[in-house]
């Protein structure tokens, strides 16, 4: 503030005489801002959404300033995102569900600013929406599951009954069908996102009733720890979460914006940015499986090749014939499931043995 | 279910009772004098911060212990100054002390997010640790747990056995008729604050160095609230602390089973457990004591100034 307000007492007196001396002002940089739901340090969604800030600083550093507001409660950002607005930023991405409605009101006030809303639906001229298909990713976990797993039984640690956790389930479950279509997932709600306390009792839950790999839909790295101290293998989420378990770890759904990131910021400078919505996946580089580790070479071949069949489209994790578990046919043979089928996902495929509250 | 897995949820419960006995025992404390000390989340969580960061550069879990209840003790004397010296508002210092201890947690515990450390060692007596059931459940825990059970022994002795537990009683109920029996109103009450910040800060180490052997920001996850309404539960009397706490725990780690036994009911119905049963503890304890009126310290979050 103090140097804005020196800067401008400056010009005012030399005015003509600054702008013939300084070549690049500061206010020809395009001012970006991230608004992240938790902490920077948390090593898993908010994590993942900061490297993608750092990349597009690194990527640009003559031409973009970057700015982040972490830990900003979902109920309180109306008033973060206003003050980021309000500092001159040109393009801000709020990376969180619960900032949907907010971001829209702030956006109507400041028709100029252009604002990248993650995760959610709705638009408006200078708002865009983007989010991964994270479901894609777990397709090919539940492929490496029903190769490795011993016991027949998988422990799947979910949060809450949502879309987005229901359509992991399902392609978890379509992927371990596609190896062993006997696989056994038991499913533990835990409903919170973070609780690692919580979350490691789960993980106990599915180890002693037999099951010797989890998968998780939820942001700590407690569930790997304990498949870890128990001997037995685990799936990452969010972020690489190899530190927490070398043993266990199998692979990880890592979210990668860093593409999407710097083209729609580029698209902010060149003046061709339109609202739209992004729905990336593996082809589009927004979802990488983390290093398959913890298993023999033969299933991280096959692992690799399915990504590699997800990312040329033969590989399609929704692919028909889909039955739900009351028997009905959800997709025919033949055809795949539409988006909004898989973004309202409210079923389970046939096979689950679990009951989803309606 | 195998004996095996019976003992095993049996001391997974303990594991997760313990948190909310040792916190819980604080601020029964706290609260005994008349102190309503609302900052428990925000003093465990720094605790569970400070104490693993201690731990992982001495390479010493007791040294983390230690240094958990010391941060805990710290805000608890920033909390006693506002609010026992100042006689500042017990409440709106609570829950500026929970916010408080919040982003300090995040600062202190920054450099130390993703790094991992060996959990707690557990007790291993040769033959005793291996009887069947109550072997690993008994003589099979780590430090935290006899810490708490043990803890809660001494508050119970010190409040009702001791002279001093009495006055502190005796404080919690009318800090005037004390103070004009010449007792130290307001450093008995300091004292208290101290404590239970201690055993907030404790709690706290216990979830970083124990429970889950990692710090992540927030990772408390609301515990500090549910130990701070334990106390009301248990109607201010350890015992039922414990009793509350296993209960609870109990709960919320026998539902997780349910689910994994797939006894066929929504997970989400079975996560109401906990707080039902807490519900239905409640209405059983109100109704055994209709003739009593209130179980509270009388002048609890009522601030003290003497006349001089």
């Amino acid at each position: 503030m103090k140097r804005t307000s020196l800067g401008a007492s400056l010009a005012s007196c030399l005015g003509a005489v600054l702008l013939l001396v300084s070549p690049v002002r500061a206010e020809d940089k395009l001012k970006v801002g991230f608004v992240y739901v938790g902490p920077v340090a948390d090593y898993g969604y908010s994590f993942q959404h900061d490297l993608s800030r750092k990349a597009l600083a690194a990527a640009m550093p003559d031409k973009v300033e970057t700015t982040y507001l972490e830990n900003v409660p979902e109920a309180d950002s109306e008033r973060a995102i206003e003050k980021l607005a309000r500092s001159g930023m040109g393009l801000i991405f709020t990376t969180s569900f619960g900032f949907m409605e907010p971001t829209l009101k702030v956006a109507k006030k400041f028709p100029k600013v252009k604002f990248e809303h993650a995760t959610g639906y709705k638009r408006a001229p200078n708002v865009s929406t983007y989010s991964a298909r994270f479901y894609e990713g777990r397709y090919v976990c539940g492929k490496i599951a029903a190769k490795l797993s011993k016991t027949g039984t998988v422990g799947y640690i979910a949060s809450f009954p949502i879309p987005e956790v229901v359509s992991g389930i399902n392609a978890f479950m379509l992927g371990a069908q596609s190896v062993n279509p006997n696989l056994k997932v038991k499913i533990v709600w835990v409903n919170t996102w973070f609780d690692p306390g919580k979350e490691a009792e789960a993980a106990k839950a599915l180890l002693a009733q037999g099951a010797d790999i989890l998968a998780q839909h939820t942001d700590s790295a407690a569930p790997l720890q304990e498949a870890e101290k128990q001997g037995k293998f685990a799936f990452g989420q969010s972020s690489d979460q190899y530190r927490f378990a070398p043993k266990a770890q199998l692979t990880s759904i890592v979210d990668d914006w860093n593409g999407y990131v710097i083209a729609e910021t580029k698209a902010v400078l060149d003046g061709s940015w339109t609202s739209h919505d992004t729905w990336g996946g593996i082809k589009d580089g927004m979802v990488v499986l983390a290093p398959f580790t913890n298993m023999p070479d033969d299933v991280k071949a096959m692992a690799e090749a399915t990504v590699k069949d997800i990312a040329s489209g033969k590989v399609q994790p929704f692919a028909g014939p889909v039955t739900k578990q009351d028997g009905t046919l959800a997709v025919k043979a033949g055809e795949t499931a539409p988006d909004p089928m898989i973004l309202g996902m409210n079923w389970y495929v046939k096979g689950i043995d679990d009951k989803l509250p309606q | 279910m195998s004996p095996d897995v019976i003992a095993m949820v049996a001391a997974t419960v303990l594991a997760a009772a313990t948190p909310l006995i040792i916190a819980g025992l604080g601020e029964l404390v706290a609260e005994r004098a008349g102190v309503l000390n609302l900052g428990v989340e925000g003093m465990m969580v720094c605790g569970a911060a400070v104490g693993f960061a201690a731990a992982v550069e001495s390479g010493s879990t007791l040294v983390g212990a230690l240094a958990g209840i010391g941060a805990g003790v710290a805000l608890a004397a920033a909390f006693g100054l506002l609010t026992v010296g100042l006689a500042a508002n017990q409440v709106a210092s609570g829950l500026a002390l929970t916010i408080l201890g919040l982003g300090l947690s995040g600062l202190a515990g920054a450099r130390y997010v993703g790094l991992k450390r060996d959990p707690a060692p557990h007790l291993a007596i040769p033959g005793l640790t291996d009887l069947p059931v109550v072997g690993p459940l008994v003589f099979g825990q780590d430090g935290f747990v006899y810490a708490g059970l043990a803890l809660a022994m001494g508050v119970s002795w010190f409040l009702w056995r001791t002279r001093t537990g009495l006055v502190l009683r005796a404080i919690g109920d009318d800090p005037a008729a004390t103070h004009s029996l010449g007792l130290p109103v307001r450093a008995a009450r300091f004292l208290a604050v101290l404590f239970g910040g201690a055993c907030a800060g404790l709690a706290g180490a216990y979830l970083s160095l124990a429970y889950t052997p990692f710090w992540a920001p927030a990772m408390t996850a609301g515990r500090g609230w549910i130990a701070l309404a334990l106390v009301v539960f248990a109607s201010w009397r350890p015992g039922r602390v414990v009793a509350g706490a296993v209960l609870f725990g109990g709960a919320t780690v026998l539902q997780l089973h349910a689910q994994a036994l797939g006894i066929g009911l929504p997970g989400q119905v079975l996560s109401a457990v906990p707080y039902l049963a807490t519900i239905l503890a409640l209405i059983l304890l109100s109704l055994a004591r209709r003739q009593g009126g209130s179980l509270a310290p009388a002048a609890l979050g009522r601030d003290f100034t003497p006349h001089r």
